[in-house]
């Protein structure tokens, strides 16, 4: 159990970015909010999985809608109070702890203004151990638990209830209830118990994401190599240094997607890396062939500061290093590449994790596209 | 005849030219009481040039003071910050990420008020006219005398904030006010900040404006006066005082401008290299690029129109250590150079020493830098072309090689070939693009605004923001006829099924000049 201060929230921010692999929203504003509710209502506690009694009742807490209306439209504040009272007026006991639902992007920081204005524990993990673009998308499905019901609520005062019969469903029906309310809601769903979070998350991934932000703060104040610490830290492979050269954007179905041509420098002069993304990166794809996919972690650095740099971002002439991390094992198994896996995303092809591609010296078995 | 002014930190610069031609060029220092510094510039240039003053059909001013003003946090106004957005936007409220010295220099005052759009056009809630006088009689009550109001989405619809104004202003006579639609983007803490920042330097605004018009009177000038923009185009005085925000960054933007003029070219890359920095910007069609991102403003974070400049600590007096490693810069002897480099007599290695070493440039005396180790020397121009090839190659927005212009005093550390160029120009009277690009500015106009694909075609929505453009133009001072669209860009908005984008269209044409349009109609 620690307390968190304002302080620590620039380096969480940073590092949320990192583990936002190219999206979960701009960090900026969810840093803002938090920053604003920890000056208001006090530091936050934060405890880790272990410290979670088994009878808990624990409950995620995001932002959903557009980052780019979240950042005209900024929120009233205590919309995640209605949201969690309209929770536990039907579930007839009271919420405990709450806890982040991706600890990557925007995300990563909107529990801690949850936590301060209730005066509730925040709990260190998330769902994910990454961002993902859609609410099924997380580890917790694999246990069979159901994201309803689920409290919608907006800067009006309505709250919305819904109950599904299964996770998609809830990704399809809150993102209606999202544009209506402004393209902008508080959302409260994953009802969970103490036992359930510790099976069910992704631990220890917001210290995580604080400890990255750090890293590169003090690797760069010492004019040290922030991607090799990076790297170092989340057990990754850099898999290209290049330039961008060109990116592509477009809006589909409600998703930011596109992709980025890099062009290689150093040791991979002559050589294309594509990233396509959808919100976040999914695939790379190395002259031809894909050598990195959903859902291990392809994360975009700046090459000389190590700044992560998020897709709206990208733009020509970044010199950047591209690494791929892995995922949290349970992505890996089947159940969890049917919810995120690159054929999820349209990408007919097997994942092969990173060190397999990557893992004895370098030599990388592609995928042929 | 045209006059263009640069008011910079240390110099005053200024010049006259006739269409295309510099008739004269003048660099005086600046002086604390602004005036004294143009009149001698202006004294000068009409002693130089033989230059009867009514010849000057317009004299255009390019100024840093309101972004030192903000920067210092001197000499700015009491403000109240009014947003319309309840229930919404409280979590944030105006001025929340300021730094504690200018939210106190400016009194803090915030209000928020119910209003507001949605993202597709609904109202957040409806304005409330009794709140706002309550509003108003408040910051008449504490004797505040302007006032910055924003609104959510008000980029896409600005009906909520012209008539908060009006409510406003009956309430507190005499009241200025800026609008947030008028001046920044989507991004209600970036263009609201922007907003404040605008509101609190109104009364400088007036000051200044009145010290340039004295100026020029007392040489007897009685032309209209312009002020620069960070995009590239002039301002009348009447509007500058309204917005004296549009003159930030406006520096940078002028020596670039003046440094395409001079050579001729439209799109390039223009290298400005100093004494202590090296300032690299790309122009398109003749304007700046503007940086996407949010720039900060004596740590307010805004997103103003702003020219995309890429800066790294390379100058002349950028001083060489090779201490197990070869480093050049950040840190430089600045304004010392002229003693302390090697070549003036002094005793500290420089850029400059190495580029007389290396033949690049005949400055001081060559035979003090004659014992300077060869490899240093050969290895340390290299360096110096490698990290401006790097930069450059960072600014460009295509892998085409694109024309490279070089302006400023360091430029001779620069040799006549940088990788990524197609050609290398150092055009004449380089110490002075400043003035000059405040000379050459046009006017335009720019719709900023989310279009929803579902009622009409892309096409069509391009289109309605390109004539709005050129409307803008127009009203702003240009010649019809003349104007241009310079800038189309769109951004799909994530997440939105409705299928809305962002389109913003620039359009530029030449001022209207009243004394020459009356002798070109003759």
């Amino acid at each position: 159990m620690r307390e968190v201060g304002e302080g620590d929230l620039e380096d969480l921010a940073i590092g949320a970015a990192v583990l936002g692999t190219g999206g979960g929203g701009n960090p900026y504003i969810g840093k803002l909010l938090a920053k604003q509710a920890i000056r208001e209502h006090g530091p936050v506690t934060l405890v880790s999985v272990d410290e979670v009694p088994d009878e808990a009742v624990v409950v995620p807490s995001a932002m959903m809608g557009a980052p780019t209306v979240m950042v005209e439209k900024l929120p009233r504040g205590d919309e995640i109070i209605h949201a969690f009272k309209a929770l536990e007026d039907y579930l007839g006991r009271p919420i405990t702890h709450t806890v982040s639902i991706e600890a990557g992007g925007l995300n990563s920081t909107t529990p801690f203004s949850v936590a301060a204005r209730m005066g509730i524990p925040l709990v260190d993990c998330d769902g994910m151990g990454r961002a993902f673009p859609e609410i099924q998308m997380v580890t917790a499905t694999m246990y069979g638990v159901s994201a309803t019901p689920m409290a919608l609520a907006d800067d009006k005062g309505n709250t919305a209830l819904i109950n599904t019969v299964d996770n998609r469903w809830t990704e399809r029906l809150a993102r209606s209830i999202t544009i209506d309310m402004g393209a902008t809601a508080m959302i409260a769903l994953y009802v969970l118990t103490g036992k359930q979070l510790k099976e069910a998350m992704v631990p220890g991934t917001l210290g995580l994401a604080q400890e990255l932000g750090s890293l590169i703060r003090q690797t760069r104040a010492a004019h040290g190599d922030a991607v090799g610490a990076i790297l170092q830290r989340l057990n990754g492979f850099q898999i290209f240094s290049g330039k961008i050269a060109d990116v592509r954007r477009r809006t589909e179905a409600g998703f930011a997607k596109g992709e980025a041509r890099i062009e290689g420098i150093d040791q991979d002069a002559g050589s294309v890396l594509t990233i396509r993304f959808q919100n976040e990166h999914l695939v790379a794809i190395r002259d031809d062939r894909i050598v990195a996919t959903v859902p291990d972690l392809i994360i975009v650095l700046e090459a000389d500061s190590g700044e992560p740099i998020t897709t709206e971002e990208l733009r020509y002439g970044f010199r950047v290093a591209v690494i791929v991390t892995p995922c949290d094992a349970r992505w890996r198994t089947p159940a969890g590449l049917a919810l995120v896996g690159p054929r999820f995303f349209g990408y007919d092809v097997d994942y092969v994790p990173v060190e397999e591609r990557f893992g004895s010296r370098g030599a990388a078995p592609a995928t042929g596209l | 005849m045209r006059i263009g002014i640069d008011v910079g930190g240390t110099n005053t610069d200024a010049v006259l030219m006739q269409g295309r031609q510099v008739l004269a060029e003048v660099k005086t220092p600046t002086t604390p009481d602004v005036t004294a510094g143009i009149v001698a510039a202006l004294r000068r240039l009409v002693s130089d040039s033989s230059l009867e003053p009514a010849q000057v059909h317009a004299v255009m001013i390019g100024t840093t003071h309101f972004t030192n003003a903000v920067i210092e946090a001197k000499r700015l106004m009491p403000t109240a910050a009014v947003r319309l957005g309840l229930p919404a936007t409280q979590a944030l409220p105006p001025m929340v990420d300021w730094p504690e010295r200018l939210t106190q220099a400016i009194g803090g005052h915030a209000y928020l008020c119910h209003g507001g759009h949605e993202f597709d056009g609904r109202l957040i809630s409806p304005l409330d006219p009794d709140e706002l006088r309550r509003v108003g009689a408040d910051i008449a009550d504490r004797g505040i005398r302007t006032v910055a109001i924003s609104s959510v989405f008000s980029p896409v619809n600005q009906e909520l904030e012209e008539q908060a104004a009006e409510i406003i202003q009956t309430e507190v006579p005499g009241v200025a006010v800026s609008l947030s639609h008028q001046i920044g983007r989507i991004g209600l803490l970036e263009r609201e900040n922007a907003t404040i920042v605008n509101a609190c330097l109104r009364d400088l605004a007036v000051s200044i404006v009145e010290a340039f018009h004295s100026a020029l009177a007392e040489v007897g000038i009685r032309s209209p006066v312009y002020l620069s923009q960070n995009d590239g185009t002039l301002m009348s005085v009447d509007y500058a005082e309204r917005y004296p925000v549009a003159t930030f960054a406006s520096g940078p933007t002028n020596s670039m401008r003046g440094a395409a003029f001079l050579s001729g070219v439209l799109d390039c890359a223009v290298i400005d290299v100093g004494g202590t920095t090296t300032d690299i910007g790309v122009l398109l069609h003749g304007f700046p690029r503007e940086a996407s991102i949010a720039v900060e403003i004596g740590q307010v974070r805004t997103n103003f129109r702003m020219p995309d400049v890429f800066s790294f600590g390379l100058g002349g007096g950028s001083l060489v250590s090779d201490q197990g490693q070869l480093q050049i810069g950040p840190e430089s002897v600045g304004y010392e150079l002229t003693s302390k480099a090697l070549v003036f007599g002094g005793d500290v290695l420089t850029a400059t020493d190495l580029a007389v070493a290396a033949g690049l440039a005949d400055l001081g005396e060559r035979a003090r830098v004659a014992q300077v180790d060869s490899r240093l020397v050969e290895q340390g121009v290299a360096l110096m072309q490698s990290r401006i090839a790097e930069a450059v190659d960072r600014m460009k927005t295509s892998a085409q090689p694109i024309p490279i212009v070089i302006v400023g005093g360091g430029s001779i550390l620069l040799r006549d070939h940088v990788p990524g160029a197609s050609e290398v120009i150092k055009p004449d009277h380089f110490a002075v693009a400043n003035a000059i690009g405040a000379a050459i500015a046009q006017v335009g106009g720019e719709v900023d605004r989310v279009f929803s694909l579902d009622q009409m075609s892309r096409e069509a929505a391009l289109e309605q923001a390109r004539a709005e453009a050129a409307q803008k133009a127009v009203a702003a001072g240009a010649r019809e006829g003349t104007v241009n669209v310079t800038d189309v860009e769109e951004v799909p908005l994530a997440y939105l099924p409705s299928n809305a984008t962002r389109i913003r269209v620039k359009a530029v044409g030449e001022l209207e000049l009243e004394a020459e349009s009356v002798a070109r109609s003759r």
